[in-house]
């Protein structure tokens, strides 16, 4: 099937590549991406899922103990009371942020090679959104009293203090997670009408009939539902920059060396889509690999996606960079100290695993030789996600443990909870990933439709509620009903 | 309570009801060259059915655009006027919360509430009002009911008339379809 074009990496301009190689029929796209699901499960499939339930089984332990004995589980003590916890909030919100780059940012940018990858990386999102939320819950110590955190009329009259980013935090990433969920599912809602009309099994024909909300494809409503993803993309834009930011907020907003920076907020936006791609790339390379997607995510796509941890590399780069100008440029000695310490005190090893892994590691990604070896972008993948949520707990726990008063200093040491906690949330992430995969049509099979070479070209001319906005406007039609 | 001495003759009658037509096409430019016949006879009660949103149907049906838009631009403001009513009065009028001698209430510092609530309100109503508008979800019609017309979500393009249409007629229409070059005429039933 593969014969037509096998590299389609080429980089003149003047051609377009095929963002789908082999047979480019419309049954054809259905079949592959309806093949992951509708094949039994293969062993490999089961052990993995065994592995990532049982780290989840392992999460939910923790958590448990963790309710059951307090914080003082964990390693936090004076002064270092955020280590591992917000670490894995911050890198968890990061890594979701990528799908929302991919599904709503390039929408809005019309980068059509989106359409293969931009269902997988949304439910990604969803996942290590979900991952990230159990940390703030389970950190505040009492977490049955994490309803606090809402503005709701209590009988002891008090109100939250809207001046905290802590708070900002708690608008930003619920409001984060429910428009995830909404745009995933809403371009979910013609794929699982596919899988409806294919499903042979009664539990199948109901679960994905009552999902697909009896969708059948009218025009009509694709004029009503391609405008409300567009209303949906454009919101999720600057949503995901502001719930980043305001995830920064919590750092920059204090006044700790270290901390508080200007800097923070596009320094914590261009980390958070580093490590998301680099997420997206760990899932997919795999599952591209055992469920014979490569016609579907091509070696383009990888190398478009590579492309972008470069440049996001640089940009994380050079943020390290200024920070270190700007504590010696302030002329304050506590910033100068904070980051000298960083990079040179007893983090150190920290701090060069980030660099290394942040910041040299993806500088590979200039040669073509790495961007179309998929065994390089794997391995490169997995470092970016390692130097990610080491820059997190770098910042954290490299700010806190050496203070104003050298006889406040003190060390943080993960302790066994700690890092089975965070194993543990790795667990959760791949197992709603593996369910995913299993249940749910991982590719958008719709818009891969949409950007097929032979239905761009006989589409010809169109303006009203045009998917791509790329074909001029010719003729205006008269009114007869929609609305 | 309902009249429970209704006659027994207004339930559902078992006989299916002719209902309409739909016409398949394999090809893009083909369903969009009969939409645009299909408009131009005049035809109000029709619909065509896509696997993926199609360039230019919309022009080609005669469809206008949504008012969705404003909807959910009205649901906007009332998000962001939410947002900032809500931190003023809770913390400036209900609880006054004294921050490093900050004022009780200037906007900078609500700036982040507010926008986050702007957001949810309107990706909230634009997600509801989308499947309102639509009439969705929608537990049973016509066009699920045809085996045939299940390619509709995979790999082939449907014009579908419906019998209730005033311009229809059972023979012309058919023969009317079959002349825009459907490669089927599928008789649908209600």
């Amino acid at each position: 099937m593969t014969t037509a074009v096998i590299d389609n990496t080429n980089d003149n301009p003047r051609a377009r590549s095929p963002l789908v190689l082999g047979d480019t029929s419309l049954t054809r796209v259905t079949d592959l991406v309806c093949s992951v699901y509708e094949r039994p499960a293969t062993r490999g499939w089961y052990i993995a899922f065994g592995i990532s339930a049982s780290l989840t089984l392992l999460l939910f332990a923790m958590i448990g103990y963790l309710f059951a004995r307090g914080i003082g589980v964990w390693g936090l003590n004076h002064p270092v009371g955020w280590a591992f916890d917000i670490t894995n909030f911050v890198f968890w919100v990061g890594i979701g942020h990528a799908g929302t780059l991919i599904s709503a940012i390039l929408f809005l940018f019309r980068q059509k090679w989106r359409t293969s990858i931009n269902r997988s990386a949304e439910a990604m999102t969803i996942f290590a959104v979900a991952c990230a939320g159990i940390f703030p819950l389970i950190h505040i110590g009492r977490p049955w009293l994490a309803y606090w955190l809402f503005p709701y009329p209590n009988q002891m009259a008090m109100w939250p203090g809207f001046r905290s980013p802590l708070l900002w935090d708690v608008f930003a990433v619920s409001t984060y997670a429910t428009v995830s969920l909404l745009f995933w599912y809403m371009g979910m809602v013609p794929d699982l009408a596919t899988m409806r009309d294919r499903a042979t099994t009664r539990p199948r024909q109901i679960a994905y009939g009552l999902l697909s909300l009896g969708w059948r494809g009218s025009n009509r409503h694709w004029l009503r539902f391609e405008k409300a993803y567009l209303l949906l993309a454009a919101l999720a834009t600057p949503l995901v920059l502001s719930v980043h930011s305001v995830v920064s907020f919590d750092f920059a907003v204090s006044v700790l060396p270290g901390w508080h920076t200007t800097i923070f907020p596009p320094y914590f936006v261009a980390g958070a889509i580093f490590s998301g791609f680099a997420m997206v790339l760990t899932l997919l390379i795999p599952v591209r690999q055992i469920f014979g997607l490569k016609d579907l995510i091509t070696p383009k796509h990888l190398d478009n996606m590579t492309r972008i941890i470069l440049a996001t590399s640089l940009m994380v780069g050079y943020s390290y960079a200024i920070e270190f100008f700007i504590a010696w440029y302030s002329g304050n000695s506590f910033e100068l100290f904070a980051f000298l310490n960083r990079s040179l005190g007893p983090y150190w090893w920290a701090y060069w695993i980030m660099v290394t892994c942040n910041v040299i590691v993806p500088q590979v990604f200039w040669f073509k030789f790495f961007r179309s070896n998929t065994t390089a972008i794997f391995i490169t993948s997995l470092l970016v996600n390692v130097g990610m949520w080491f820059e997190r707990f770098v910042i954290i726990v490299t700010s806190l443990h050496r203070d104003y008063l050298p006889s406040s200093w003190g060390m943080f040491k993960p302790t066994a909870v700690d890092l089975l906690t965070m194993l543990g949330s790795f667990g959760l992430f791949f197992t709603l990933f593996l369910l995913f995969i299993r249940f749910l049509p991982f590719v958008a099979m719709a818009e891969v439709k949409s950007v097929m070479p032979h239905v761009l070209h006989e589409a010809g001319p169109t303006a009203l509620g045009d998917y791509w906005g790329d074909a001029p406007r010719d003729h205006r039609a008269p009114d007869k009903g929609a609305h | 309570m309902a009249d429970h001495s209704a006659p027994a003759a207004a339930a559902v009658p078992e006989v299916p009801v002719f209902w309409g037509y739909a016409a398949e096409f394999d090809s893009v430019t083909g369903v969009l060259h009969a939409a645009k016949e299909c408009r131009d006879a005049g035809f109000t009660r029709w619909d065509v059915l896509t696997p993926f949103p199609v360039h230019g149907l919309n022009d080609a049906m005669g469809l206008r655009n949504t008012r969705l838009p404003w909807f959910v631009f009205g649901m906007g403001a009332i998000g962001f006027l939410t947002g900032n009513l809500m931190q003023w009065w809770m913390n400036a009028v209900d609880y006054r919360l004294i921050v490093s001698g900050k004022p009780f209430w200037s906007l900078p510092a609500n700036i982040p509430v507010a926008f986050e609530l702007t957001i949810l309100f309107s990706a909230l109503s634009a997600f509801f009002g989308m499947w309102v508008l639509n009439g969705l979800p929608r537990h049973y019609h016509p066009t699920l009911t045809s085996r045939r017309l299940k390619h509709a979500t995979t790999d082939r393009f449907y014009v579908v008339v419906e019998a209730a249409d005033p311009r229809f007629d059972r023979a012309k229409t058919r023969e009317f379809l079959q002349s825009l070059g459907a490669s089927h005429v599928e008789e649908l039933e209600d």
